[in-house]
């Protein structure tokens, strides 16, 4: 007769089972830091790369900045604007998490140098949320049809849905799944994301 | 102060959207790299180019020189440092010495050997082209057979057989087994490498305190507690200084179950100079340097009976562990073992397990961890021994599963199954999508030489992560409630979800054990000086073992709350009862919010009772949960362009009780496009030399939206006796149940050709080699 239980017979288990084995070394680190030695060997300021300025209207509000050629759009935007809702998932163009609207065209942020949007009007996620605090269509959908797990590439995936039903008011899911191929998700599968620009559609 | 609410109906069970969907869908929510501190240092890593090679040189002079940098540091400067961690512990591992920084040798492309520290990203990027390393490159080994046999490259000069340990478990009889066999089938079956590419890298911001001794480091991490302690250790630190943040975390699929070199480089980056520093994980770099999922080589031998009977199952399982061990490495294909006989009722097994050093990042826990692979392997041999027999694979499948009546059922690999109907599922699965009547379709289908095909998978899972002396590092998990003077809750779980959802489904079951609406609870993690000791989110276990230490903490409440609630009413026994305490003699009620304010004003106690209204729990469980599943893939296969079309897809998953069937849909669709990924796409692919092939998401092929097919789903519900919410866990059910029944419905397809195994993925360029080769 087996012996009913739910517990585990761990006498049987143990040594089938890792162990814990958490060696923790005390390698004491100096504990004076010589942050001052370290930075005098150092420290001298940032050249002054050439720059030049930039206007665009981001959400609404207009900014002026003098900027590196070489910056790209999306760090323009995070760490020159502070505008941080949208991600950097690649940098290669290749996972969508970085699109905004520039000129009414969804855009892969890391795609594109911040000086080649100068004289842009540039929608981000937090311009999609009115002044009120009312969410976008396509926003409340995502919420509603629980389109996103992890949240990083939602803003992108918000960004990019908005465009598909706005070109195409009454897409198939086809044409929504093809709309969407050019950004990643790892959480959902996709099929929660294609329900809410499905719905989303309706309620616009 | 308090105002009285109205009572709530039931919410566990209800498909309710998320609490902590509104800061995500507006761009509002904190991950790492949204966090800036004042004079922060970003940091960029040199790593080797070469799979491996030693370090004749490096010179970090134009580097340093350049205007904006802050610090460089290598391999000798980190000496203070401890090594990174592997809490796995097997008999007679050998554990090579993983330093932070790369010291004589590189063992893998990515293995990183400088950092350079400066005012800004673009200045770091440019000072690291700047470091010379002068390579003397030796020859690599990347494949786990070839570094197996006699005279291979050996990764760690010091083992030259490249064997990192050899593990050997054995169930029953298995002799007799397969000397009483009618019939055996045997096969290779691989695993191969994925990458898990969570959606945002990881990342680290470290900011050290001199006057205080104490750390801020605020990193994307599954495992906040595990990683804090592992950390002050290596650092050096005392723990109690030591507050570590795992912001929102942008997936982890266990790519973040983890502690890596660069967590550690960056709290002695910030300890070092004194400024706090950020260093990002590019893509690239994820690819190389994060680890990956799977790399299993597996020899499966089944025995059985001519009726389909199953005697015992033989496993040799050759594991690529990469070049070193991250936290759980050597562990993981040791759940394969555990998992290897699926849910069938066979008493004898054998395992021989060999991890193999090879120049690849660590293979650790992706998604299944382990049990991906075990269950391909069953579900495999399954159906091709159906095949050997000319027996349907649902027929002999029906056979062999364990029984309802059978549990708790101890397998031979010393797990006992908590609960289950594995028929159940597969019969409502195979009447869903109407499976006889696909069996006819197919027949005619051959008939007109298209190659159709129906495959099943049936998975069970080990998950609930589980008991403490089954884990590596605690298995337990903690809660703590508080009700606030105001009766606002405020729920602290020791896990860590990361897309998950807990801070809906947890706030459901407190809403309903308190009585209060949802919006009067938040729940909050991942923050070490908030939150109390705890595991963390991994194994499917953030509701199975976070949600009992959540009820439990609500029971020790409601106590305190009747109490008080006896006293306020002068009653000698109350009904506490959503959200309101009542004398059942007199019908007097007062409700929660009165008696949180009677319990912090503390004008009166009752007897024994102290002020305030919180609880702690530290829950232990007593077993794993094992969830399982039947699904069904049917498919068709393109003879021109060997490209695969799923036409159908039914899941029936039974992962005990549902807290919200909104996020198990999720959780399974999520877990299914892994799960398919696998099979059809994804590979790692390392050439000779160590390159990473397919490193970006250009040669990586993840599942697009495109790709996907529709998932049908149902369930059927058996609930855990394990745990008081009777749930067993969703986290991994669909990335195990997916790849067998994808691969099965490909292979049924191709059989008329005389197939009977393909490894994954099964890419078009691989179907087409096979139909027109079978063809030609």
């Amino acid at each position: 007769m087996r012996k009913k239980g739910t517990g585990v017979n761990f006498a049987g288990f143990a040594k089938f089972v890792p162990v814990l084995f958490l060696p923790l070394p005390p390698h004491l680190l100096n504990t004076k830091p010589p942050h001052s030695d370290i930075l005098s060997k150092y420290q001298k300021p940032a050249q002054n790369y050439m720059t030049q300025p930039i206007s665009v209207t981001i959400n609404g509000v207009s900014h002026t900045h003098q900027v590196e050629p070489r910056l790209l759009l999306i760090h323009y935007l995070r760490e020159v604007v502070g505008l941080t809702g949208s991600h950097i998932g690649c940098e290669t163009s290749l996972c969508g998490a970085c699109t905004v609207e520039v000129n009414g065209k969804a855009i892969k942020s890391c795609s594109m140098f911040a000086v080649q949007a100068n004289g842009a009007t540039i929608l981000t996620i937090e311009g999609l949320t009115s002044s009120d605090g009312k969410h976008h269509p396509v926003q409340e959908a995502f919420w509603n049809e629980h389109a996103l797990q992890c949240g990083f590439c939602t803003p992108g995936m918000i960004m990019v849905s908005k465009q598909i039903i706005e070109r195409n008011p009454a897409p198939t899911d086809t044409e929504i799944r093809e709309g969407l191929d050019g950004n990643l998700c790892r959480c959902t599968g996709y099929q929660h994301i294609v329900n809410a620009v499905r719905t989303a559609k309706a309620g616009a | 102060m308090a105002t009285t609410i109205t009572k709530v109906d039931k919410l566990v069970g209800k498909r309710i959207r998320r609490k902590e969907d509104p800061r995500l869908i507006t761009g509002t929510a904190t991950y790492v790299e949204d966090i800036t501190r004042p004079d922060m240092q970003h940091a960029v890593i040199v790593r080797s180019p070469h799979g491996a090679a030693r370090i004749k040189g490096i010179d970090i002079s134009k580097a340093a020189a350049l205007p904006g940098v802050t610090a460089v540091f290598i391999g000798k400067d980190i000496t203070g440092v401890g090594s990174v961690v592997c809490a796995a512990d097997l008999p007679g591992l050998r554990r090579p010495v993983h330093h932070i920084l790369a010291q004589s040798r590189v063992y893998l492309v990515g293995h990183p050997v400088a950092v350079v520290v400066a005012c800004n990203r673009y200045i770091a990027a440019d000072a690291a082209d700047l470091v010379e390393v002068d390579y003397e490159v030796t020859q690599a080994v990347t494949d786990p057979e070839k570094a197996l046999a006699p005279g291979a490259p050996a990764v760690h000069p010091e083992w030259p057989d490249n064997k990192a340990f050899v593990y050997h478990q054995t169930g029953g009889d298995i002799d007799k087994a397969f000397a009483d066999a009618d019939v055996i089938v045997r096969q290779r079956i691989v695993s191969q490498r994925l990458v898990p590419n969570a959606m945002e890298t990881r990342g680290v911001v470290a900011e050290w305190l001199q006057a205080e001794r104490s750390l801020t480091m605020y990193t994307s991490t599954q495992i906040p507690h595990l990683a804090r302690t592992i950390l002050a250790g290596q650092l050096g630190i005392d723990e109690n200084r030591f507050r570590l943040v795992a912001p929102e975390v942008g997936g982890g699929f266990g790519s973040k179950l983890n502690v890596y070199a660069e967590e550690a480089l960056m709290g002695f980056i910030t300890m070092k100079t004194g400024k706090p520093v950020k260093w990002i994980e590019s893509r690239r770099e994820n690819f190389l340097c994060t680890i990956h999922g799977r790399g299993h080589v597996d020899y499966f031998e089944i025995a059985a009976k001519k009726d389909g009977a199953i005697l015992g199952l033989r496993l040799k399982l050759i594991q690529d562990l990469g070049a070193f061990h991250q936290l759980l490495t050597p562990a993981i294909p040791t759940l394969s073992v555990l998992m290897m006989p699926g849910l069938y009722n066979f008493r004898n097994i054998d395992a021989d397990v060999i991890g193999v050093f090879t120049n690849c990042v660590p293979t650790d826990a992706y998604r299944g961890a382990g049990r991906p692979e075990a269950t391909h392997g069953i579900e495999r041999m399954v159906d091709m021994l159906a095949a050997e027999l000319k027996m349907d694979p649902a027929v002999i499948r029906f056979k062999n599963f364990v029984q309802p009546d059978q549990f708790p059922f101890p397998t031979a690999t010393g797990l006992n199954y908590d609960s289950g109907d594995y028929g159940a599922t597969l019969q409502k699965a195979m009447d869903l999508i109407g499976y006889d009547d696909l069996r006819k379709q197919q027949a005619e289908a051959r008939a007109a030489g298209r190659l159709m095909g129906i495959g099943i998978s049936t998975y069970g899972e080990l998950c609930a992560f589980g008991p403490s002396p089954a884990t590596p590092a605690g298995g337990w998990e903690s809660a703590t409630v508080k009700i606030e003077p105001t009766g606002k809750v405020t729920v602290l779980t020791g896990t860590s979800p990361h897309g998950q959802g807990q801070e809906t489904s947890f706030a459901q079951i407190a809403a309903d054990e308190l009585g209060v609406p949802m919006d009067d609870i938040i729940v909050l993690h991942g923050d070490t000086s908030i939150v109390q000791y705890g595991i963390g989110t991994f194994g499917s276990r953030n509701t199975a073992v976070g949600g009992p230490a959540l009820y439990y903490a609500l029971q020790d409440l409601k106590e305190k709350i009747r109490k008080f609630g006896r006293m306020l009413l002068e009653a000698d026994d109350v009904v506490f009862e959503n959200g309101v305490c009542t004398d059942p003699k007199t019908g007097k009620e007062v409700s929660i919010q009165t008696i949180a304010g009677a319990a912090y004003r503390a004008l009166k106690l009752p007897p024994d009772t102290d002020p305030g209204l919180v609880a702690t729990k530290f829950w232990e469980p007593s077993n794993f949960a094992f969830p399982f599943g039947a699904h069904i893939v049917v498919s068709e296969v393109d003879r021109d362009t060997g490209e695969i079309a799923i036409k159908r897809y039914m899941a029936v998953d039974d992962i005990g009780n549902q807290l919200n069937p909104l996020l198990v849909d999720g959780q399974l669709h999520g877990g299914a496009a892994q799960g398919l990924g696998q099979a059809l796409w994804e590979h790692g692919i390392y050439d000779d030399n160590g390159q990473l092939v397919t490193g970006e998401f250009m040669d990586y092929v993840m599942p697009r939206a495109r790709m996907m097919p529709w998932i049908e789903s149902s369930h059927t519900v058996t609930p855990s006796p394990v745990n008081p919410l009777g749930v067993k866990g969703v986290g991994e059910a669909g990335t195990i149940g997916s790849t067998p029944a994808m691969v099965n419905s490909v292979v049924d397809a191709l059989s008329p050709l005389g197939i009977r195994h393909v490894d994954m993925p099964l890419t078009p360029e691989k179907v087409w080699k096979i139909v027109n080769g079978a063809t030609a």
